[in-house]
C-alpha cells in the first residue's frame, strides 16, 4: 500500500520535472519552431506521466485519468501542428543556426512559375 | 512522505508554468504567445489533477478535461485565424 | 451515405461516453446511445475517414505493438531534447526537410504525421500528397530517402499493416 503510493508520487515528480524542462525550453530556445519542439512535447510527456502517477496512487480514478491522457495525446500534436503551419505561412523569422528550409524553397519555385 | 513528494512536484509544475508565462509576456510574435499559452494550459491540467488528489474530489478531473479541450479549441482557432482570417 | 463509417463512429463515440460517465444505469445508456447515434449520423455521412478501419486480430496485435513502439520513442526522444535544453551551449542544428511516405489512406497519413509530431526533435509542418515537410531539431541529412528512413522507418511498416 505504502510502496504503491510512493511509486505513484515518484512518477508524478518525474512528470513535473518534464513540465519544468518544457517551461525552460520555451524560454531558452532561439526561434518559434525550436520552442514548439522543446516546449509542447516536454509538457505533453510531463502531463501524461503525472496523470499516470496519480492513477497508480488512486485506482478508483484510473479510467477518468486514462480518458484525459487519451485526449492530451490526440489534441496536442494537432495544436502544435496548426500553430507551426500558421507561423511558416506568415514567414516567421528562423534562427541563424537553421540549415535548410525546403518548404520555402518549394513555395518560391511554384510562385516563380 | 507521499505528500512531501507531491508538494515538490507541484512546486516544479508551478515553476514551469511561470517560465512559460515569462515567454508569454516576452514573446516577440503572436505565434510565440500562442505556443506559450498552449504549454501553460497543458501544464495546468496536471496541476488541476494534483489539486483533485489533495481535495479528494473526482469532479475536479472533469474540470481538467474540459479545460484541456477548451484550450485546444482556442489554440486551433488562433492558428486558423493567423493563417487565413476568420 | 456510408453505413460502415457511421457504425464505426457510433461505436467510438459510445465507448468514450461509457468511459466518461462510468456507469451502466439504464437512463445513462439510453442517453448515450441517442447522443452517439445523432452525432454519428450527422458527422459520419460526409466523411470517409472512419470507414476504412477494419478490426482483425492481426490489426489489433499490430496496433498494440505500435502503441508500445511510439511510447518508447516518445520517452527516448524527450530525454534527448531535455538534455539539449539543459546543456549551456544549446546544441541544436535545425532545419526543414522533406520526406516521402508510402502510406495511401488519409487516416494512416494523419496518424503518421501526429506520431512524428509527438516524438520530440521532429515536427510535421505540412503535408502535400505523399510529401511531408518536417522541422528537424538536429538535421543529419537533406536527402529525402535517407531522411525518410531516419524519421519514419519504425512507424511506417506497422502503419502499412494496420491501414493497408
Amino acid at each position: 500500500m505504502e510502496i504503491r503510493e510512493t511509486v505513484g508520487a515518484a512518477v508524478t515528480l518525474l512528470g513535473s520535472v518534464f513540465i519544468f524542462l518544457g517551461g525552460l525550453g520555451i524560454v531558452r530556445m532561439p526561434d518559434l519552431f525550436n520552442r514548439i519542439q522543446a516546449g509542447t512535447k516536454a509538457s505533453t510527456l510531463g502531463t501524461i506521466l503525472s496523470l499516470l502517477g496519480l492513477a497508480i496512487m488512486n485506482e478508483a480514478w484510473i479510467w477518468k485519468l486514462l480518458v484525459i491522457i487519451f485526449f492530451v495525446l490526440i489534441t496536442n500534436p494537432i495544436s502544435s501542428n496548426v500553430i507551426s503551419r500558421a507561423a511558416h505561412f506568415r514567414g516567421t523569422r528562423m534562427t541563424n543556426k537553421t540549415v535548410a528550409d525546403l518548404l520555402s524553397d518549394k513555395n518560391k519555385k511554384i510562385s516563380e512559375e | 512522505m507521499v505528500n512531501t513528494i507531491l508538494i515538490m512536484a507541484g512546486v516544479l509544475m508551478a515553476l514551469g508554468i511561470l517560465l512559460a508565462l515569462f515567454r508569454f509576456i516576452l514573446g516577440p510574435d503572436v505565434t510565440d504567445r500562442a505556443i506559450a499559452f498552449d504549454v501553460m494550459t497543458v501544464s495546468s491540467i496536471s496541476v488541476i489533477a494534483l489539486i483533485a488528489y489533495f481535495a479528494g474530489r473526482v469532479i475536479y478531473l472533469d474540470v481538467a478535461l474540459v479545460y484541456g479541450l477548451l484550450s485546444f479549441l482556442s489554440v486551433v482557432v488562433i492558428g486558423r485565424y493567423i493563417e487565413r482570417g476568420l | 451515405m456510408n453505413i460502415r463509417n457511421v457504425a464505426n463512429l457510433f461505436v467510438l463515440l459510445f465507448l468514450i461516453w461509457l468511459l466518461l460517465t462510468g456507469t451502466f444505469e439504464l437512463t445513462s445508456l439510453v442517453l448515450g446511445v441517442t447522443i452517439a447515434g445523432l452525432f454519428a449520423l450527422n458527422f459520419g455521412k460526409n466523411s470517409s475517414v472512419f470507414g476504412k478501419f477494419r478490426l482483425t486480430p492481426k490489426v489489433f496485435v499490430y496496433s498494440l505493438i505500435y502503441l508500445f513502439v511510439i511510447a518508447w520513442e516518445i520517452v527516448k526522444s524527450n530525454i534527448d531534447v531535455a538534455l539539449r535544453v539543459i546543456n549551456p551551449k544549446l546544441p541544436i542544428n535545425p532545419g526543414i526537410v522533406k520526406i516521402k511516405t508510402r502510406l495511401k489512406s488519409p487516416m494512416g497519413r494523419m496518424i503518421l504525421a501526429n506520431s512524428i509530431t509527438l516524438t520530440p526533435g521532429t515536427l510535421t509542418i505540412d503535408i502535400k500528397d505523399d510529401e511531408l515537410y518536417i522541422h528537424w531539431i538536429d538535421v543529419k541529412t537533406l536527402d529525402a530517402e535517407k531522411a525518410s528512413q531516419e524519421i519514419l522507418g519504425k512507424f511506417e511498416k506497422l502503419l502499412e499493416v494496420i491501414y493497408g
